[in-house]
């Protein structure tokens, strides 16, 4: 079970949330929807990358799947949020587990390469199939539900989404499937020694991670009422893996801050420089160089010399 | 009593380099058996061979009747076959308290439960497990950061969280000091002894093997040149002039 005190820090930020509407500029709002939906999408990753030791760099495929997929139920097939959302993240849990069974065959650089590629093939039929995805045009003027479409409905649905998911994950995460995924990252020889089929674990975590990929995408494509090409890029997954390792793979809530802070840095850097891409070269170095356990272990270290528990 | 393991002609080559060469073996139920040879006779290669780490090119293997051939390790090990290596292999960032917790987890089948906090299951035998090879105290401890010994000790206690039958133990002692190695093997001849175990072993302490064996095998190049009891071990003129004379002279 939870610590007590996790549960309560847990409850006093997501009241701290609800109430941001409140005293929130529209701005503040909107910045935090999106900071919340990429939250999700980073601890999806984590799954996989934290937990079980798996570097995908095709993440953004399962992202971009939820989101066209709810787009196009929602919009050209006319379905109820109801049942649109929960058939997108399914659809994207359904093909993360089509491409996770040939990548759990390979291992380390090998399984990074095919997820890339998978996520290539994503990409292109979203490009070409126009009819459906509207090709490089994007899939635009999503169809919301009333009582979602005003900003801060959306933002009481967003928090909502992603809170259970985030708490759905943490059970996940803890659980016993979870602990064994981590011996895995440990050791894979190993469990396979004390009798764990990692392949088929591997492939579990891999569905696990893409269905919760798919419902951040979902709720980020309702979000900008339209899903585009860029969404299925490679650049994505990139962006994505970069806020997981900012904030930690080693912790379970570091995702959760790496995506904050490399969002709003993101965000800021834009008002007032077109170098987004060089201030994002920056952070790496200095994860790469100083940072290999993130923003939470760099927390870390800080008490342990501190001499606090 | 009958045969534990059987393995016929047995053959495994790496790159043209033949490291097990047409063994024949028999493990009788209960006994405890070392495999002993210079380094680089195959003493390892003979066990990834059993426990299904590697496939071997003829031969076969069975298990009380079951053949192991082209069986993976996570079935292996569910048959009833639980082995520690020669070069630490652990969870080096888990817990002790974890290393082994996981491992009764795996035994039981609950690395699918999605939904029960694992840290909350075997919290009791994972502590006897402990008590069993002596780390109760450092359990909150990384087993990364663990002595060479102690890290020793908590594969074995991962061994026997598989619940096994048959017990390969490859080098238990090796970097130990000579205290370590006198606790350890008084520690395994007990566990063996009161869980009714089969063990075999492979050792480079000639004292060790010499001490618990009821039988010996002598591995050379890749083939078994003597099996039987340590005095008929210690007498076999070719064990003498390929092994153990190396010893006497040293």
């Amino acid at each position: 079970m939870p610590q007590r005190r996790d549960l309560i820090a847990s409850a006093i930020v997501v009241l701290l949330l609800a109430l941001l509407p409140l005293a929130g500029s529209r701005y503040a709002i909107d910045l935090t929807t999106e900071v919340m939906i990429y939250a999700l999408f980073a601890l999806s990753l984590n799954v996989l990358i934290g937990f079980t030791g798996n570097i995908s760099f095709g993440h953004a495929a399962y992202f971009a799947i939820g989101g066209y997929a709810c787009a196009i139920l929602l919009t050209t097939y006319g379905w109820p949020l109801a049942l649109a959302l929960p058939a997108a993240v399914v659809l994207a849990g359904l093909v993360a587990a089509v491409v996770g069974y040939f990548c759990v065959r390979l291992t380390q650089i090998y399984f990074a390469m095919l997820t890339l590629a998978f996520a290539m093939l994503v990409w292109g039929v979203a490009f070409k199939w126009k009819e459906v995805t509207g090709g490089d045009d994007g899939f635009t003027g999503i169809k919301m539900p009333e009582i979602i479409a005003h900003h801060v409905g959306y933002f009481y649905f967003t928090l909502v989404v992603v809170a259970a998911g985030i708490a759905a994950l943490w059970v996940i995460c803890h659980s016993a499937f979870g602990l064994t995924l981590v011996a895995i990252r440990e050791n894979s020889v190993r469990a396979g020694f004390i009798g764990v089929d990692t392949r088929h674990m591997r492939w579990a975590a891999f569905t696990v991670a893409g269905t919760f990929g798919g419902l951040a995408g979902a709720l980020f494509g309702m979000y900008h009422r339209g899903m585009y090409i860029e969404n299925a890029f490679w650049t994505e997954s990139a962006n994505v893996l970069i806020m997981v390792l900012l904030g930690g793979i080693y912790s379970f809530i570091g995702p959760i801050i790496g995506a904050a802070v490399l969002h709003l840095l993101q965000t800021f850097t834009n008002q007032y420089t077109p170098y987004w891409p060089t201030v994002l070269g920056l952070i790496l170095l200095v994860i790469v160089m100083v940072l290999p356990d993130g923003l939470i272990g760099l927390v870390r270290r800080v008490r342990a010399r501190g001499g606090r528990p | 009593m009958t045969a534990m393991l059987s393995i016929d002609g047995l053959w495994k080559s790496f790159a043209g380099f033949v490291a097990t060469r047409d063994v024949t073996f028999e493990l009788l139920a209960g006994e405890t058996h070392a495999v002993i040879g210079p380094n680089g006779a195959g003493k390892t290669t003979f066990f990834n061979l059993i426990t299904g780490h590697l496939r071997p090119d003829k031969g076969s293997v069975s298990f009380e009747g079951r053949d192991l051939v082209g069986l993976p390790p996570q079935k292996i090990v569910r048959l009833g076959i639980a082995r520690s290596f020669q070069r630490i292999n652990i969870y080096p960032r888990l817990t002790v308290f974890e290393n082994v917790q996981v491992a009764l987890i795996a035994h039981e089948g609950q690395q699918w439960n999605l939904f029960r906090p694992g840290r909350s299951l075997h919290r009791q035998g994972t502590q006897e497990l402990l008590e069993l090879v002596g780390l109760a105290s450092e359990a909150e401890e990384t087993a990364g950061e663990l002595s060479y010994g102690k890290q020793k000790q908590l594969e074995l206690a991962i061994a026997l969280a598989s619940q096994p039958r048959l017990l390969l133990l490859d080098e238990p002692t090796a970097g130990m000091s000579p205290q370590e190695t006198g606790e350890t093997i008084a520690s395994v001849r007990d566990i063996v002894k009161a869980r009714g175990l089969t063990l075999l072993f492979t050792e480079h302490d000639m004292s060790v093997v010499f001490g618990i064996a009821e039988r010996i095998s002598v591995l050379h190049h890749g083939e078994i040149i003597a099996s039987g009891t340590p005095d008929a071990v210690r007498n076999d003129p070719e064990v003498k002039r390929v092994y153990l004379g190396e010893h006497a002279h040293g």
